[in-house]
């Protein structure tokens, strides 16, 4: 086995921190939903909490901070045809002759 | 037995059966965790699949051809029935696979029969032009999901990557035959949908909304069963790439794989990544014809002179995006085992090392990344802007090249060999030549200026049958063919070989040509009537019957194919375990490998490359891989 | 017959069979879940008009549930890291949680789904309610197969421990690794669909 006792409850210690930070940062975002920002600052600020809050899941949670190369090597190409797949569609609609919404 | 070329290898049959229970037909043939059984079953479904896709482009055939006459029955059904019957005789009536094939057949005569009359489908014996949508659609569905993907992935992959990379079996025997019977639930699901209300589905094999989502229930079955064959191909994918990743043996360093490993390897990652958004929209769809939601329906619509009551909102073109984010990388899905398969066969029948071997696998790597990105210039009709068609425009150029690289590259490999032409490199060798039509002819489909006159015409019929039916359904018969001293320790008939490739391969030009002709005059694809209503299609309308002649005519040919495969089993000529005396671990490492077993009892370790054919020096003319 | 790396490591790739597999499962599922949210972002982009989340939707509802979906998430991982230190009591109560957790979770979903129900939204009323519906269910669903996973291996799966240990620590390490993936759509999934 490649983790020592010692190892795993230093883990330990590293889950209860990141438990409380994902409560904290629950909370910022849902107080700032209140605030009813305008729909542009409302999302840019939710999505990058959210994107904290899914790191620190992957990182420390699914151990992704000390993975394997190949588990990286996948992971990067899916983001990346991810993002493409988000990107490319997005942009399509928007430089698009006709416009599919006419009301 | 083993010509034991190699010191690791010992004969599987007489360790195993010494400490192996006896297992039960059922255990052992039919609900089997072992990659050969499953391989054969995959590969048993799909060509059946394939037979039914066939068939019922051959009834179109006959609307396009003689458009409003009544459809002959008899001369359809008979042959496929007596067929039937004939490998049931050959099989001695036994409980055995040539038995099952034979019911197999004569239940698809029926169902043939069932399809050919009826007065909803077939009023008077002239079809309906719903129906022809629907022979449609379903010709293209099973083609695609439930032919060629199965048989080039599911049978071959699962056959011989195991073997050629010396694994004991897959990394997830049970995954394995999961992966299986959910493409079968899919299947059957595709086959009771033509019996349901209304027909099986017949808004085309890529169901644009909004027509797919007004259409007849069939739809809904067609995207249930969507999901059951998408489940599957992700399961076997992620198998697949595991099993690559993982098992190889000892020695065989990613650049000694055969390249047929290497591109089942590709293809698996096309299918993880590209098939679940499509997964996602087909869920969208269904809830849009179950629940009432409206993903792709947008407000105002009017059928038939009628305001669609709905809330609307959605948009058709969301579900074009995400189909063709998957079909496109599909039809490299089709392609690439194909070309591992032609890679196997030209090496070893030129008796050279593949010209080029490093590129080759570069090649197939960087269409596997490019196929992502290319997807819209499917759409180019839809009102693409200029800066996002420019976009795919180019990557599609780009695309092209590796595809190039790997046809140039087996071209050459030809290039001063000695070469043995077999049934089976007969076969490779015309794939070159066919898939290179295919291949440019995508070109002008490539470009938004010309593919505004080409798109939706038989023109892009012409460019992916060029690809996929001398082009891959080439390369699958080619690796019927070679596989088949392997499966069996017995070779298939060459003479019969040889009238199957002459005669389909004439025919398939014939059937395919004039649809490019067809094409550049402006004729739709999707016509019921053949086109005939339009005055600009008039004067191509005489190839409509070439086309169907050249059809049925080849289906005589694939007789010879049907009965070498079957008399061969029982009655081909005994061979070695090498028959072609081939370089890779499946001819090697094994002797033909005892079904339900494991692969090797000690695993071989390897000591080169895949394809070394005439080393100067060497003793023989062929090295394999595990001889030191 | 034994295949190779199915408890050890591959020298190469340093990893077990089940671990690559489930990494690529997840790679599958980052393009379904994307797939998913680039339609939704589209229909929401394309409307003339879309409803906040917090107007129709039950924040403090979804809230509790982020939480609960969370602690979760922690159980999970400790009950691995009790297994990494032979712990086999403490496993079996944090898995527990795990599943509670689970559960408590679903029946949460349950209501707010009977509440919009009461007041006759359904997927079928408008795109809005038709992207909540189908984003949270196809993640409910999720979250079932989760549960059955967890739960098999808190009962009849745990039998392992006695004759496998190194095999049932990675079957967990797997287990949870798609749990947490389940945890991560949802943090995606509130603020998108609940706070925007
Ligand atoms: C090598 C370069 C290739 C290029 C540049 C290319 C380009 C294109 C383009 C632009 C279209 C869309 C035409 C339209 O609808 O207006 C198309 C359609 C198609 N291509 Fe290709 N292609 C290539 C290779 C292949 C290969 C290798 C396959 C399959 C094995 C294939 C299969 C298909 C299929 C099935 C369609 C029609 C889909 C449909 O609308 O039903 N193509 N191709
Ligand atoms: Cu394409």
């Amino acid at each position: 086995m490649e983790h020592s006792h010692e190892e795993i409850k230093k883990h330990v210690r590293k889950y209860i921190f990141v438990f409380v930070a994902l409560m904290a940062l629950t909370v910022i975002t849902v107080v700032v939903s209140y605030l009813h920002l305008t729909i542009t600052t409302a999302v840019i600020v939710a999505l990058f909490i959210a994107t904290i809050k899914g790191s620190l899941v992957a990182a420390y949670f699914m151990h992704l901070i000390s993975e394997k190369k190949v588990i990286y090597i996948t992971l990067l190409f899916t983001v990346f045809f991810f993002i493409g797949l988000i990107v490319l569609t997005m942009t399509a609609f928007h430089d698009q002759v006709m416009i599919p919404h006419v009301s | 037995m083993s010509t034991s070329s190699s010191s690791h290898t010992v004969d599987a049959h007489i360790h195993h059966d010494a400490d192996h229970h006896e297992q039960g037909f059922w255990s052992k043939y039919v609900f089997s965790t072992d990659h050969k059984v499953i391989g054969i079953q995959y590969g048993v479904t799909s060509l059946l699949f394939l037979f039914l896709g066939f068939t019922l482009m051959m009834i179109m055939r006959w609307q396009l051809a003689y458009t409003g006459e009544p459809f002959p029955v008899i001369r359809f059904v008979l042959p496929i029935g007596i067929i039937g019957l004939l490998t049931m005789f050959v099989s001695g009536f036994k409980p055995s696979l040539g038995t099952t094939v034979g019911i197999l057949f004569i239940a698809m005569a029926g169902l043939i029969w069932y399809l050919a009359t009826g007065e909803e489908r077939m009023p008077m014996g002239i079809m309906a032009p719903e129906y022809y949508n629907a022979l449609g659609a379903m010709h293209g569905t099973i083609m695609i999901f439930l032919g060629v993907v199965p048989l080039g992935v599911g049978a071959f992959g699962n056959y011989v990557m195991p073997l050629q990379i010396g694994a004991p079996d897959m990394a997830f025997p049970k995954l394995n035959m999961m992966s299986y019977w959910i493409y079968l639930v899919g299947g059957v699901i595709m086959i009771i949908s033509f019996f349901v209300p209304g027909g099986a589905a017949n808004s085309g094999w890529t169901s644009y909304p909004p027509l797919s989502e007004i259409a007849t229930e069939g739809q809904t079955w067609w995207l249930v069963g969507m999901v059951f064959l998408i489940t599957s191909s992700l399961l076997g994918a992620i198998n697949f790439i595991v099993t690559i990743l993982q098992l190889r043996v000892k020695g065989l360093g990613f650049m000694r794989l055969p390249f047929f490993v290497w591109a089942q390897f590709v293809t698996s990652f096309l299918l993880l990544l590209a098939f679940p958004p499509l997964e996602a929209a087909g869920i969208l769809q269904l809830l849009d014809r179950v629940v009432g939601t409206n993903f792709f329906l947008p407000s105002g619509l009017v059928i038939s002179g009628e305001k669609l009551v709905n809330a609307g909102g959605g948009t058709p073109i969301l579900w074009q995006h995400l189909f063709w984010f998957l079909a496109h990388p599909e039809v490299y899905v089709l392609i690439l085992p194909a070309m591992g398969i032609i890679a196997e066969i030209i090496a070893n029948n030129t008796r050279k090392p593949l010209w080029g071997y490093k590129y080759i696998v570069y090649s197939a790597l960087f269409i596997g990344f490019m196929s992502f990105i290319v997807w819209a210039h499917h759409m180019y009709i839809t009102g693409m802007g200029t800066t996002i068609s420019a976009f795919f425009q180019t990557t599609t150029m780009i695309i092209s090249i590796p595809s190039i690289v790997i046809l140039t590259s087996l071209a050459v490999s030809l290039y001063g060999g000695s070469i043995r032409f077999n049934t089976a490199m007969l076969f490779a060798l015309a794939f070159i030549p066919m898939f290179g039509i295919g291949g440019l002819t995508g070109l002008p489909l490539g470009l938004a200026t010309s593919d505004l006159h080409l798109h939706d015409t038989y023109y892009v019929i012409g460019h992916f049958h060029y690809v996929v039916a001398p082009g891959t359904i080439f390369a699958l018969f080619a690796g019927i063919y070679w596989w088949f001293p392997k499966l069996t320790g017995r070779t298939m008939n060459e003479t019969l070989g040889k009238v199957h490739f002459w005669g389909s391969f004439v025919c398939m030009n014939f059937i395919f040509f004039p649809m490019l002709i067809q094409g550049m005059v402006g004729l739709s694809r999707r016509m019921y009537d053949g086109g005939e209503q339009y005055s600009h299609n008039q004067s191509v309308l005489y190839l409509n019957e070439v086309m169907s002649i050249a059809a049925w005519v080849m289906a005589i040919f694939q007789i010879f194919f049907i009965v070498n495969l079957f008399v061969s089993m029982k009655k081909g000529k005994k061979t070695t375990d090498n028959h072609w005396e081939a370089t890779t671990l499946d001819w090697t490492a094994t002797t033909a490998p005892p079904l339900a077993h494991g692969n090797f009892t000690t695993l071989p370790t390897v000591y080169h490359g895949p394809y070394e054919y005439s080393v100067p020096g060497a003793k023989k003319d062929f090295t394999p891989q595990n001889e030191k | 017959m034994q295949i190779p790396h199915t408890i050890e490591h591959h020298p190469e790739t340093g990893l077990y069979n089940a671990k690559v597999g489930i990494w690529l499962f997840l790679a599958s599922e980052v393009m379904l879940f994307g797939a998913l949210f680039t339609s939704y972002i589209l229909l929401r982009i394309g409307a003339p008009t879309w409803p906040h989340g917090w107007e129709e939707l039950n924040i403090p509802l979804a809230t509790v549930n982020t939480v609960v979906l969370i602690a979760s998430s922690v159980t999970m991982v400790m009950s691995w890291a009790s297994l990494m230190m032979k712990d086999f009591k403490k496993y079996k109560m944090y898995m527990g949680i795990t599943v509670l957790c689970g559960l408590i979770f679903l029946v949460i979903k349950a209501f707010e789904y009977g509440a919009k129900f009461e007041h006759h939204h359904f997927p079928s009323t408008n795109n809005f309610f038709a992207t909540y519906f189908t984003l949270t269910g196809l993640h409910g669903l999720h979250v079932i197969g989760g549960i059955i996973v967890n739960a098999y291996f808190w009962g009849p799966g745990s039998k392992m421990w006695k004759t496998e240990p190194q095999r049932f620590i990675n079957r967990i390490e797997v287990a949870g690794l798609y749990w947490h993936f389940v945890d991560l759509v949802w943090i995606f999934l509130f603020p998108s669909l609940y706070l925007l």
